[in-house]
Parts: structure tokens; sequence; C-alpha cells
């Protein structure tokens, strides 16, 4: 039985409507924010240091709750961190004291742990053989060689290719990432800006990439919100189709001209806060 | 350190030591040969029996203050309301020189083994405590959003988490404080008590003037101590592959 309004439920992976928060003892970073997301689409969100853009995350993310609004990921509503997301930060989150082999098979171990209640993992997936999938990942992101490395012996590079990993092998539909090569030197950081590129167009999945970095934004977000200083209201998005998989040279007049108008949003952002 | 090293450390303190014996020349000071000749009549005798009594106390002294201040530290860690109730107490209480409870112990337990594991146990506890505490405190919050992000929910994060980082600091604070619990176990063990490396060196001083037999005690005391040492050492090299020391050792 089709309920109305099922059909656009089913494009959307993220409908935001009203969404207000603020930190404990802090002023309000969002006050009747509202954003949708469309499946498949990727997004940047760019703004200046304190906006929320990592706030926003954790909303996402179902880490933090708003305090008012709601927020529905994948057609329902966000009550905790949900099974199909898949989050990255820029800290690559890896166990200290687990190889690269077992750190990226976290993901599937705490599936395992809990088994399918559909709370902590997703209903219909039995978890199955954890490290045959594994190890199939860990080759494509070229950490093969590495896996029984522990996370102190291996470069910055290779720890965040983990994180990815760690994420991919759970099959997310939709992938929250902050940040995630700011800590990386430049060539690092490129190729794995189009690595993800690559695996999200393969994929087919949805994702947001928070940064700080216009170059990033522009390269990586077909779509862009930008967010202003605090509090957030109204979403300010950007359409870019100059970015991502269809495009891969930086030296693109489309990508320098995206750039620009970040910058010029950026400056006017930071000089209104004095 | 290698163990070629050690050797070669132990037999120049051996060399040393038989100087100044000869130095000396008094039967209070006797020449390392004949504390070894002790050493080795007496183990299948009443040192071997004293060795492993007092071996189980600290054992047992170990095992004990691990399941009890462990889990106990890193529910401090994570819980800054709970930590800030019971850590004053921890505070006032970790300086006291758990020695001088001795006496106290021994009215409450008698001589049996309770009040000496029970002293040991006190000692352990406090350092335990504090360090997984720390341990805990210190975790990353991006490492727990990470690992809560991919579903984790409280029983996930203490299996995955919060045990596994706790490890390295309960073998230090076992293996820092290894030192001061066999020092305690002899004072409680000079007290009277039927079996114990500290009982064997105090009736051979002071009543039967053995001093090679004396010296054996001590001997084998040290070696208690040592062989703590080593074993949480090799026990972290084991279990922890993952620390910088670890990985010193094994390369």
């Amino acid at each position: 039985m089709l309920r109305p309004g099922l059909g656009q439920s089913r494009d959307r992976m993220v409908e935001a409507s009203d969404l207000c928060f603020a930190y404990p003892g802090g002023a309000k970073v969002f006050d009747g924010f509202s954003w949708q997301i469309d499946r498949g689409e990727t997004w940047a969100v760019i703004g200046p240091s304190g906006c929320g853009k990592t706030t926003l995350l954790y909303l996402l993310a179902g880490l933090i709750c708003p305090s008012c609004g709601e927020l529905r990921v994948g057609g329902e509503g966000l009550r905790r961190p949900r099974p199909g997301t898949g989050l990255i930060l820029q800290d690559h989150g890896l166990l200290p004291w687990a190889s690269l082999r077992a750190n990226a098979a976290l993901g599937l171990r705490v599936r395992a742990f809990y088994g399918p209640d559909g709370l902590h993992s997703p209903h219909e997936k039995q978890v199955g053989d954890i490290w045959p999938r594994v190890d199939s990942w860990l080759k494509r992101l070229g950490l093969e060689e590495f896996a029984s490395r522990y996370p102190s012996q291996v470069s910055g590079g290779q720890r965040q290719r983990a994180a990815i990993a760690r994420t991919l092998v759970l099959q997310p539909d939709l992938l929250l990432m902050d940040e995630p090569f700011s800590s990386l030197d430049a060539p690092t950081r490129e190729s794995l800006q189009s690595l993800m590129l690559d695996l999200q167009a393969e994929q087919g999945l949805t994702s947001v990439v928070v940064t700080h970095s216009i170059e990033e934004a522009a390269f990586m977000g077909r779509r862009i919100l930008f967010l202003g200083r605090p509090p957030q209201r109204q979403a300010v998005v950007l359409d870019n189709p100059a970015a991502g998989h269809g495009v891969r040279d930086r030296s693109d007049p489309a990508y320098g001209e995206m750039r620009g108008r970040l910058r010029g949003l950026l400056d006017a952002a930071i000089q209104g806060s004095g | 350190m290698r163990r070629f090293q050690v050797l070669l450390a132990a037999l120049g303190l051996g060399a040393i030591w038989q100087v100044l014996s000869m130095i000396a020349n008094t039967p209070i000071l006797p020449p390392p040969w004949q504390v070894v000749e002790a050493l080795v009549l007496a183990l299948p005798h009443d040192l071997g029996l004293d060795f492993l009594a007092s071996l189980w106390r600290v054992v047992a002294s170990i095992l004990l203050a691990v399941a009890t201040a462990a889990p106990l530290g890193v529910l401090l860690g994570q819980s800054r309301s709970l930590s800030r109730i019971v850590s004053p107490m921890i505070y006032l209480l970790y300086p006291v020189p758990k020695v001088v409870l001795v006496p106290v112990l021994l009215l409450f337990f008698g001589i049996g083994d309770t009040a000496k594991i029970a002293v040991i146990f006190l000692i352990l506890f406090f350092q335990i405590i504090v360090l997984v505490r720390d341990q805990a405190a210190a975790l990353r919050p991006e490492l727990l959003l990470s690992v809560r992000s991919l579903g984790a929910g409280r029983r996930a994060l203490y299996y995955f988490i919060y045990f596994p980082s706790s490890l390295p600091a309960i073998l230090t604070a076992v293996r820092q404080s290894s030192g001061t619990a066999v020092a305690v176990l002899y004072v409680a063990e000079l007290f009277a008590t039927r079996y114990g490396l500290g009982y064997y060196i105090f009736i051979n001083s002071s009543s039967l003037f053995n001093y090679p037999a004396m010296y054996a005690g001590i001997l084998a005391m040290s070696l208690l101590g040592l062989g703590l040492y080593f074993g949480v050492d090799w026990l972290e090299r084991r279990l922890c592959p993952w620390l910088p020391s670890a990985q010193e050792e094994n390369s």
C-alpha cells in the first residue's frame, strides 16, 4: 500500500527540518535549519571555524540529537547511529592496539558482537564471513602488505586508508567525512580525494564531506553547502557541476571560478565576525 | 636489555660481592659460593616451601587487585560524575605507605595468608586504579565517536576499547609496584608465620645465626622480585605488541 509522499522519501537520503542545536552552556549553532540531500549526491560542507560543520555531521551521524526539529535519514527518523551510515573522521579513529586488518574488520566485528538486531547492525544482513571481505578491501586500497602492522607503524595516509576500508566494508549507503585528509601531506591528500571520488561513483554512495579547504570543497562537492557564522538558519547551497568524477583536472576554469566564489563567501563570513 | 648483558652484570656483581666478603672477613658477610650452596641445599626443603608460600601470596594479591581495580579504574575514567566523588578519596589514601597498615591487618586477620595478601592487595589496588583511570580518561573522544558510529553501544565499547586500552596501564602498575609489594611482604612475614621468605630470613639471622642461609633467603626474595618484574615485562611484550617499548625488544 502506497503512502503519500513515499516516492519522494525514497530519493531523499537526508531530510533535515527546522533543526535546533546548541552545546550545553553555549550559543545556538542551528536555529530552525533545514536541508535536503538526495540519494547519490556528493556534497561538500564548508565554512569558517566554529560555524558548526562538524556539529552538523555528528547530527547526521546520529551521535548527537537536535533539541528541536526533525532529522530523517534513509527515510526514517534518526535516534542513534544508523547501521547504513559510514563515518570517517580526521583522526582516523583506529584502535592503537589492533593491527590494520583487525581495525578494518572492527565494524563487522561489532556487528557480530551484537548479532543482526536491527539496532546496532542491519536486520537484513547476516554478518557472514568477515575476513575475506576485509582482506579484499585492504587489497583494493593497497594495504595488503601492511595488514598485520599496527597504526603507529604506518603512515598517516595508510591509516586513513585503513579507516576508509573499515567504513566501506560495511557497505554504507551514506558516507559522512569530517576533514578526512586535512592532516595529510598534499600529494597523499590529492590521491585520496581522487580515490574517494572513484569509490563514491562505483558504490553509488551518497556522501557529505566537511572541509575547511576551498580546493577540497570545489573538487569533491557537486553540491556545496556553505555555513556562515552561527546560528545557522538558511541553507546556502551552491551547485558545482564542475566537481567530481567527470573533471579531474584542477586547472579547469570552472573549478577555479567555484574556488573564487567560495573564497568570497568565506572572507565575508570571517570579516563579519570581526 | 639483552639477556647476555644481564648475565654479565650478574657475574660482575657476584665478583664484587666476593671481593667485599674477602675484605670484610667476617661470618656476617659470607662469600657468594657459600650462599649459593646454602640456597641449593635448602631449596628442596624449607626454603622451597617458604618461596612457594611467598610467591602464592604475591600472585594471589596481584590477581585480586587486577580483578577489582581495573574495572573500577575504567568506570572512574569514563564517568566524570563518579570520578568527582571518588578521586579525592583516592588522592588522600594513595600516599599512605601501606606497610604501616601491617600491624592493623594482622590484628584483623591473624597470622595466616589473608593479612599478607590484604596488604599487598592494597598497594596494588591503588596503583592500578589510578593508572587505569588516567588511561581511560585519556582516551580520545574521536576514537570513541568513531567506534560508536560503527554501531557500538556500551557493551561493545567496553569489550573493544576500554578493557584492551587498560592493559598497558595494568601491567605498568603491577611492574612499578612489584618491588614495594615484595618489600611489604617481607615486613608482613616477619611476624609469626609458619611459612614465608621473610620469616626464613628473620629466623636464620636472629635465632639460628645461620648467615649463609639468611643470605640464601635474601637472594631467594630478590629473585622473587626480579622474577615478578621480568615476568610482567615479558607479559607486556606478548600481550601489548603495539607499544613502542615492546617493538624495540622484539626487533
